[in-house]
């Protein structure tokens, strides 16, 4: 799938400053269709700010990218269409059931009811939760879901889904079948952009980029950087760099 | 401190906690005990329980069932005598973000009858850290300092127990290291340290574990005793697609159970013998995998978990 090259994200010399802070500071890469792309670093270190402007949702300082194929300065709205997001802290809507958390994204990410019914059924059926359909969100175990959240996240086949710390605080055995999901969808062609504080995690990804003071720090497949670095694992390559940093979270 | 007769200072006897009309059982009869000098870790994912915990042993919450004592207080009874003998971070930062970093410490050493002078030595080495900012608020703090700051406030009144509640859950592996590094000198002061983590690779920097999940513990031992537990052999196994290694591993007639830790999958056959690395490998070769590695392997707190909470 990677043989067809297809970019999905491009950026060149991307930053962004707040007033003298240089959150991003002229960051390059290009990640390709169906690449699982780990966006690590120390808190801090920018993956936040760089991941706004991927979305669409914070207007670079200078630089250019084009996500999905569109302009990050001029057509957000596009971006926006084109990508799911989910992350542990902005899911789905606790108060809502399960039923209509699908209805309301499937809505939001513009699908026509029959789509929204037909998908939410296999969704629903693919997790499981066919007795928890009509529960509410809220009600439900935390990995469950983590796992429902990413499902709608891609419910509308996005050509990329950014994933901000998808599995903080879910037991091993849950995390790993989030992972599954991962696996699948990218398999399917879908692009996935994720940030982790797992390293195991980052042994998953096709490859990493790990930021350090708003630049990249290191970039490329976890056995290519372990053998840069002369590291065993993932921690130790992360160790290595994040311990050189200058823009210390004191 | 495991050569003298331990000296408990914390026991949970059945300690129970339920909530809401739907009678959710969050802690179900859970007991344990605490050595004095030791670190012991609560290991479970959000929602295991482990902050009702918290909150019942620092007073915070009444227990629906069974008891506890701290430092020889009941959690019940003695609760006035037990807030000014433990010292307790939330998960959720809870100081004043419109005081600055001076004005919190001075609240809660003032509200513990002290003086940030009088305990400056037990804080000393964290506060030294975030003191250059003392003149700024919490609330525009990073969250490495503020996590700082939560633990000066913590500590002020010199606990005998510190209650740490997923002190490092979002946060970083370096800074996850120097956190527990502080820890590691905390203890080093006699203080006895209960932490909860949902990151297995931390149970191991811990003296003891309490492995816990939906409100039970499933385990209770030192890290090591934990994982010499673990009943199966275990193999680590690569491939050039991992994502296909452990479709077919799942698919193999053979697996008891087959995860992902890493780089490798970490597989338990149904029955091990002399010929099984063999046939595996032919197995995965038919399959069409390439530079296959299959080592034996030594299973990690995670390993034991997982096993647990497939059981």
């Amino acid at each position: 799938m990677i043989n067809m090259k297809e970019l999905v994200i491009e950026t060149r010399n991307l930053s962004k400053r707040f007033g003298d802070f240089i959150a991003v500071d002229n960051i390059s890469f290009e990640v390709n269709k169906g690449e699982i792309f780990g966006f690590l670093g120390a808190n801090g270190a920018g993956k936040t700010t760089a991941m706004r402007m991927l979305c669409g949702l914070s207007i670079p300082s200078s630089g250019d990218a084009m996500i999905a194929g569109f302009d990050v300065y001029k057509e957000t709205e596009s971006i926006k269409k084109n990508i799911g997001y989910m992350s542990q802290k902005f899911s789905l809507y606790e108060n809502l059931t399960v039923e209509e958390n699908i209805q309301f994204f499937g809505g939001i990410y513009g699908l026509s009811n029959s789509d929204i019914k037909e998908k939410g059924r296999a969704l629903i059926q693919k997790l499981g939760l066919e007795s928890e359909s009509r529960k509410l969100v809220g009600s439900l175990p935390l990995g469950w879901k983590q796992k429902l959240s990413f499902s709608v996240a891609v419910i509308h086949e996005p050509k990329i889904v950014f994933l901000d710390e998808p599995t903080g605080g879910v037991d091993p055995l849950t995390r790993r079948q989030f992972w599954d999901l991962i696996y699948e969808a990218a398999d399917r062609g879908v692009t996935i952009f994720v940030t982790t504080h797992y390293m195991d995690e980052a042994e998953y990804c096709n490859r990493i980029c790990i930021m350090v003071d708003g630049k990249i720090g290191a970039m490329g497949a976890p056995d290519f950087l372990k053998k840069k670095f002369r590291a065993s694992s993932m921690d130790e390559v992360f160790y290595e760099l994040a311990r050189g940093a200058q823009r210390k979270d004191a | 401190m495991l050569n003298i007769t331990p000296n408990i200072i914390v026991k949970a006897s059945q300690l129970r906690k339920v909530y809401g009309k739907e009678k959710t059982v969050a802690v179900d009869d859970v007991s344990f005990e605490v050595n004095r000098g030791e670190v012991f870790g609560l290991i479970g994912p959000d929602g295991a329980g482990k902050t009702s915990i918290f909150r019942m042993l620092t007073t915070l919450l009444l227990p629906d069932g069974g008891s506890a004592m701290v430092d020889g207080n009941d959690i019940v009874i003695d609760y006035k005598k037990i807030r000014s003998n433990v010292g307790y971070m939330p998960g959720k930062f809870s100081l004043y973000q419109d005081l600055s970093i001076e004005e919190n410490i001075n609240f809660f050493a003032t509200v513990f009858g002290t003086t940030l002078e009088e305990n400056y030595e037990i804080i000393k080495e964290i506060y030294v850290q975030i003191e250059p900012f003392k003149k700024r608020r919490a609330g525009k703090l990073s969250g490495g300092m503020k996590q700082k700051l939560a633990l000066c406030c913590a500590l002020i009144h010199k606990p005998k127990i510190l209650f740490l509640d997923e002190p490092t859950t979002g946060v970083d592996p370096v800074s996850r290291k120097e956190f527990w590094d502080m820890l590691k000198r905390l203890k080093d002061q006699d203080i006895t340290i209960v932490v909860s983590t949902p990151y297995m690779d931390e149970a191991n920097l811990c003296d003891r574990i309490a492995l816990i999940q939906k409100g039970k513990i499933l385990s209770i031992d030192t890290p090591n005793a934990i994982v010499a537990a673990y009943p199966d052999a275990l193999m680590e196994i690569k491939a050039d697609n991992l994502y296909y290694l452990l479709r077919d591993l799942n698919a193999y007639e053979y697996t008891l159970s087959c995860f992902t830790f890493g780089e490798f999958l970490h597989l338990a056959l149904k029955q091990n013998n002399v010929n099984s690395k063999l046939e595996l490998n032919t197995y995965l070769t038919s399959k069409g995998h390439q530079n296959i590695i299959i080592n034996p392997v030594t299973p990690t707190v995670e390993d034991c978990f997982i096993k647990l909470l497939h059981d």
